[in-house]
């Protein structure tokens, strides 16, 4: 990485981590709705914790993963939101005009997704101490919790900016988002897939890439250093970063050479 | 009060907004696809919860979720109403509509027609999907009317409850105000488990919560046993009044705006 480059990202990180800092009006749903949603399933769902092979002794601490995986969403519909209105107001237009490179453009404009995650992880293992979670894997694993949420939220926010580049407009990406959160409903969110008695949304939650994401963050909260489950769960939100990155780029190209 | 005109305003409003509605797919599909959404992911995905001890419902897992998918298909359809109000107010319909209208309870009404009827529309997709997948239901006819009776006369006051906070505020901002509330008190119920089988603050919280009698009682009607009936009927209805008035007074409020 050249030192030109370095500087353009440090620029454009800059302005986006800044420009997320400044928007309460993103930053406290994405804190709070992961946090209430948890509040209601813990509650509603405690008494599944009686069902035999049931893995954790509390509902609340099965459930702990899912303000991580919840709010990496959030994370991503901001990072959409955001590159969208740079596109509505020409911003990225002139800024193509400038020697800036695209991949310091895109990348910046993430690094206030993956700050805006890391607050988020941060305040939810907070939160959850207060509450009385016992994280199996120790501080360590608290750490990789919110490490492993910056990493599936680069994923998303790459899917988020894709959208963002391909349809220009604010509204359709938040339009779309919804879809994301129907995928996180049909996966191992809310039980354990050997659980799941219907035989299709086991497949589904199976087939779901989503499911393994959950299920190697909550193997740090109930199980504690499960090899198996967080390397399945980190290769998974890899590929995810890899897949988005790499698309939103192509996308960006497109974008600069049609200006 | 001019019931000809009562009438008339309350028909062009109603057809204008089912005719948004049917031909608009941004408007028709988020309303048919989420509550089937909700009642795949609910009914399918947690259906093992049905076999928790003490959880003793006897028409199965689905048909304990699809009551309250059908509830909860019925309060958007309420809120939406209440979306497509504030829309007009933005695109400035609204304001030319108050001044043409001879009388202006029957856009009230009109907006509450078209609501009832979005209403019958989902519900009837979501009923149909629910059979497909192999739904139980043990009650009988009158069962059933009860429970659609139930859910349309929620729908009635989450319509009332969405056009007031539309008249109030008279901008899309006002989005969130209606959806929230909405959202929480359908959230804070025995949504996955009966009552008994709920622990803490939730608990607490769902006792008093008056969706939990209707929903209670929409169980039981779909289980043919019902309970709690008249209880659920008096909070409906009581919904229904209260928010009416909180509708009606916002109509004033929007009046004096201009």
């Amino acid at each position: 990485m050249n030192k030109a480059l370095v500087i353009q990202l440090g620029y454009l990180a800059r302005r986006s981590f800044l420009r997320t800092l400044r928007q309460p009006a993103t930053i406290i749903p994405s804190l709070l709705f992961p946090m209430l949603l948890l509040a209601v399933n813990a509650g509603g769902l405690d008494s599944v914790t009686n069902l035999p092979g049931f893995p954790a002794d509390s509902y609340l601490q099965f459930a702990f993963a899912i303000p991580f995986i919840q709010g990496t969403l959030f994370a991503a519909i901001a990072a959409g939101t955001d590159l969208a209105l740079d596109i509505e107001t020409g911003f990225i237009n002139r800024l193509s005009l400038t020697p800036t490179r695209p991949a310091a453009i895109l990348l910046g404009q993430l690094a206030g997704t993956v700050a805006l995650a890391i607050l988020q992880g941060t305040v939810f293992v907070l939160v959850g101490l207060m509450v009385g979670i016992q994280i199996e894997a120790g501080i360590l694993g608290a750490v990789m919790l919110v490490l492993m949420m910056a990493l599936i939220s680069l994923g998303f926010g790459g899917i988020g900016a894709l959208l963002a580049l391909r349809t220009g407009s604010g509204e359709a990406v938040q339009g779309i988002f919804p879809l994301l959160f129907v995928g996180l409903f049909l996966s191992s969110l809310n039980l354990p897939r050997d659980l799941i008695e219907t035989d299709w949304f086991r497949t589904v939650a199976t087939l779901n890439p989503l499911s393994y994401m959950i299920e190697g963050l909550r193997s740090l909260i109930i199980t504690g250093w499960d090899a198996q489950a967080l390397g399945t769960g980190l290769a998974v939100a890899f590929a995810l970063v890899i897949i988005g990155l790499s698309l939103s780029a192509a996308a960006l190209r497109q974008r600069i050479a049609r200006t | 009060m001019n019931v000809h005109s009562f009438t008339a305003v309350a028909r062009a409003v109603a057809w204008r907004q089912l005719h948004n509605f049917v031909t608009s797919p941004p408007l028709l599909l988020p309303s048919i696809i989420f509550p089937l959404f909700f009642l795949l992911a609910f009914g399918g995905g947690l259906s093992s919860v049905g076999d928790v001890p003490g959880f003793n419902f006897p028409s199965g897992y689905t048909a304990f979720q699809f009551v309250w998918s059908l509830l909860q298909t019925a309060a958007f359809g309420g809120v939406f109403t209440g979306f497509s109000i504030a829309m007009d107010y933005e695109s400035g319909f609204a304001r030319r509509l108050m001044l043409a209208a001879p009388n202006r309870v029957g856009i009230v009404a009109g907006y509450a027609i078209a609501g009832l009827v979005r209403a019958i529309i989902t519900g009837a997709v979501l009923f149909t999907v629910a059979l497909v997948s192999g739904m139980n239901v043990d009650g009988n006819g009158i069962h059933l009317a009860g429970l659609i009776a139930l859910a349309l006369v929620l729908n009635l006051a989450a319509t009332l409850f969405g056009t007031g906070v539309a008249l109030r505020i008279r901008s899309m901002q006002a989005g969130p105000l209606m959806q929230t509330p909405v959202f929480l008190a359908l959230f804070l119920v025995p949504v996955w488990v009966p009552l008994e089988l709920l622990t803490g603050w939730i608990k607490s919280v769902a006792s008093v919560n008056p969706i939990t009698a209707i929903l209670g009682a929409g169980r039981g009607f779909i289980s043919g046993q019902p309970s709690g009936t008249a209880l659920a009927f008096a909070v409906a209805a009581a919904l229904v009044a209260v928010f009416g008035l909180w509708a009606l007074t916002g109509l004033r409020r929007a009046e004096q705006a201009g």
